[in-house]
């Protein structure tokens, strides 16, 4: 593994630009590696975290790992990029040095990108979850992973045998409390008096602190433990308290044999090569990409061995029901957390609803900060 | 009501022990004269190669050592640049902490997604068995009782031994005590040696009881709290352990109230930590005098014995 990033550097060096690159982002503690010698475009990732951090930027290497092999392309990432002036000297850094498709894969990029993409129009940019396509050579991405939060919440109202359950979330936006109200509609349609207590960590990304929260939210009686933060240290803590968990971004079973139920997988892979392919045969267009359960970039990892044949059942039908379009996860009628109603039967909430979602469905516990 | 408070004491303890070994290693480093800013990186190291040592050859003991020579390693060459070539001591720690950063994401590469089941926990004998608090402060494992032992250790040390007094001595007027024929720089150098090992058993904490296992970046700032915590508590044990038990304490009550359902901003719960200790450390150790006497008056100088 680590001869394998050594080459990956040694090959990245014997470029100048690739050089200058490594440079510029030294002082900023991030890293650059470049690999393949290959046909077609050459693409370029910047990442907010390190690939090692076994969640976010993860999945969206492994997505890179897997269009290199797919098409043979070259690739460069930087890793650890600090979102704002950094990111789009890093950018432009990536543009000079020959990249013809360039993907940003933090919120906190959207700017810089935008503002690179402008001077450039000649290469191609693909922001994820972002919403500004200023000029048209930028295309935004994202998953619904809310969609997958429903297949979980499913699980859950099966397997909590309290009606309690925990939920680790990281900061009050829309992405966060879409995914936290997704899940606990989903619950409460298998057993409506369960209810979801969120402890909020202000943090992506704190192992102790997730396993801390885990902690605290099973001593006050939460048998389930869900996340939207990225390390597996909340899974742990439900191995060793022998609750349920379910893992998040990427398949985090092996930190929790007994306590995992499944997690959600977030899969970049297809929409990398289907992009990168577009611009090998000169039909990249700019697009706004929300995709879920149907296009595969929102997937999970196998069932842990204590989910029972009927809950799988069950999950699976909500995979389905979502996929073909048959149920929305946010199909009326339900209610706020207030006990007013949102919306009624035969209607679910539209995608502009979705994207500035800013309060809490009936069934969560506590006051939504800020 | 206990139902509850007893696991909160138990995660309190576990939270502040790997503030306790970082701040109290760097406070021997600060007592001597000399400022390490490279806590987090010597902690991270020490996660890393701890955790290796644990999963390769399932010894505990082993991988304690190892995180401890880890982070003595760290700080060794820290010590070689700032003693031995006079480099800045600011800069060489922040240096140290990027390059600790980096080195731990290259070697921890490979173990990304490994598992481990955590150090085995050790209840004392008789002392577990008492209601309410055997079960708090005797069912901990080995880390946490050394964490209890060294803080009284230290206190001893810099209090009532020749050896600490020659400590502060070198700390507080580097001439004077090269004057009278103390190895300023070999001193300085063991000391830095000290905090760079604590430092490693602090990151050897987290990935192997706190949370067993390793991803990069793991500390998440908690060199930087530890040094915090040093100057806050004017340089000595006690203050450096109630600063670190207070801040792991209101991290961890924040987290139940929480859970509970109390409705303050999720914001302001989790400021609460860092401004609670903050101002109760102020307010206990605002007496003037006592904060000259505590502190290291050369922290932060560079010395040359020929000058």
């Amino acid at each position: 593994m680590i001869r394998n990033k050594l080459n990956m550097l040694a090959a990245g060096t014997r470029k100048l630009s690739t050089v200058l690159v490594a440079l510029l982002v030294a002082v900023t503690g991030a890293g650059v590696h470049a690999d393949g010698h290959g046909h077609g475009p050459k693409v370029g990732f910047i990442y907010v975290g390190p690939t090692g951090d076994h969640g976010w930027t993860y999945r969206h290497d492994i997505g890179r790992q897997s269009l290199e092999s797919e098409l043979g392309v070259e690739t460069t990432f930087v890793e650890s990029v600090p979102e704002g002036a950094d990111a789009e000297r890093v950018i432009r850094q990536l543009v000079t040095s020959g990249h013809e498709l360039i993907f940003t894969t933090s919120f906190g990029y959207m700017n810089p990108t935008n503002k690179v993409a402008k001077d450039f129009p000649d290469v191609k940019f693909e922001h994820a979850t972002g919403y500004k396509r200023e000029s048209d050579n930028v295309s935004t991405y994202s998953a619904r992973f809310y969609e997958g939060r429903a297949v979980i919440g499913t699980i859950a109202g099966h397997m909590s045998k309290t009606g309690v359950v925990g939920y680790i979330a990281s900061f009050p936006i829309p992405e966060v409390i879409r995914g936290i109200n997704s899940f606990t509609l989903a619950m409460r349609k298998v057993n409506p008096d369960a209810v979801v207590r969120v402890v909020w960590v202000n943090t992506w990304y704190d192992p102790g602190k997730e396993g801390d929260a885990a902690k605290a939210l099973i001593d006050q009686g939460a048998d389930i433990i869900a996340q939207h933060t990225d390390s597996p240290a909340a899974l742990q803590v439900a191995e060793d308290r022998g609750v349920y968990a379910f893992g998040q971004a990427s398949d985090m079973s092996q930190f929790a044999p007994n306590a995992h139920l499944t997690s959600i997988v977030n899969n970049w892979d297809p929409y990398y090569i289907e992009r990168t392919k577009a611009v090998k045969d000169g039909t990249w267009t700019q697009v706004d990409t929300w995709n879920g359960i149907r296009e595969g970039m929102v997937s999970f990892s196998p069932y842990g061995d204590v989910v029972p044949a009927n809950v799988r059942a069950a999950a699976d039908a909500v995979k389905e029901g979502i996929a073909s379009g048959a149920m929305h996860p946010f199909d009326g009628p339900f209610n706020n957390q207030a006990g007013d109603q949102v919306i009624g039967a035969g209607e679910h909430l539209d995608d502009g609803v979705l994207l500035g979602m800013d309060y809490y469905v009936e069934g969560v516990e506590g006051d939504l900060p800020g | 009501m206990v139902d509850v408070l007893i696991p909160a004491m138990i995660t309190i303890i576990t939270a502040s022990t790997p503030l306790v070994y970082a701040a109290l290693g760097e406070m021997i480093t600060e007592k001597s004269g000399v400022l390490n800013l490279g806590v987090e990186g010597m902690m991270l190291m020490g996660a890393v190669t701890g955790f290796i040592a644990v999963t390769q050859t399932s010894s505990v003991t082993l991988g304690i050592l190892v995180a401890m020579l880890a982070g003595a390693g760290m700080s060794l060459v820290f010590a070689a640049l700032v003693l031995g070539l006079q480099a800045t001591q600011v800069a060489t720690g922040l240096a140290l902490t990027i390059f600790g950063i980096g080195l731990s994401a290259l070697i921890g590469q490979g173990l990304v997604g490994v598992a481990y089941e955590g150090i085995p926990k050790l209840p004392i004998p008789l002392l577990s068995d008492i209601p309410f608090i055997g079960p708090i402060l005797f069912e901990h494992d080995i880390l946490v009782y050394g964490s209890f032992v060294i803080t009284v250790l230290l206190s001893w040390f810099l209090r009532k031994t020749r050896a600490g007094l020659i400590l502060r001595a070198v700390g507080d007027s580097h001439d004077a005590a090269h004057a009278i024929g103390y190895p300023v720089i070999r001193i300085r150098c063991l000391a830095i040696l000290f905090g760079g090992a604590m430092a490693g058993i602090a990151g050897g904490y987290l990935s192997l009881a706190y949370s067993p296992l390793w991803i990069e970046n793991m500390s998440a700032g908690r060199g930087w709290i530890a040094l915090a915590l040093v100057v806050f508590a004017t340089w000595r044990p006690g203050r450096v352990f109630f600063g670190a038990y207070l801040f792991g304490g209101i991290t961890i009550l924040q987290l139940h109230a929480q859970a509970m359902g109390a409705g303050v901003p999720s914001q302001v719960m989790s400021m609460l930590p860092y401004v609670a200790t903050i101002m109760v450390l102020v307010l206990i150790s605002r007496d003037r005098k006592k904060i000259k006497m505590n502190s290291p008056a050369c922290i932060g100088q560079p010395f040359h014995p020929s000058s």
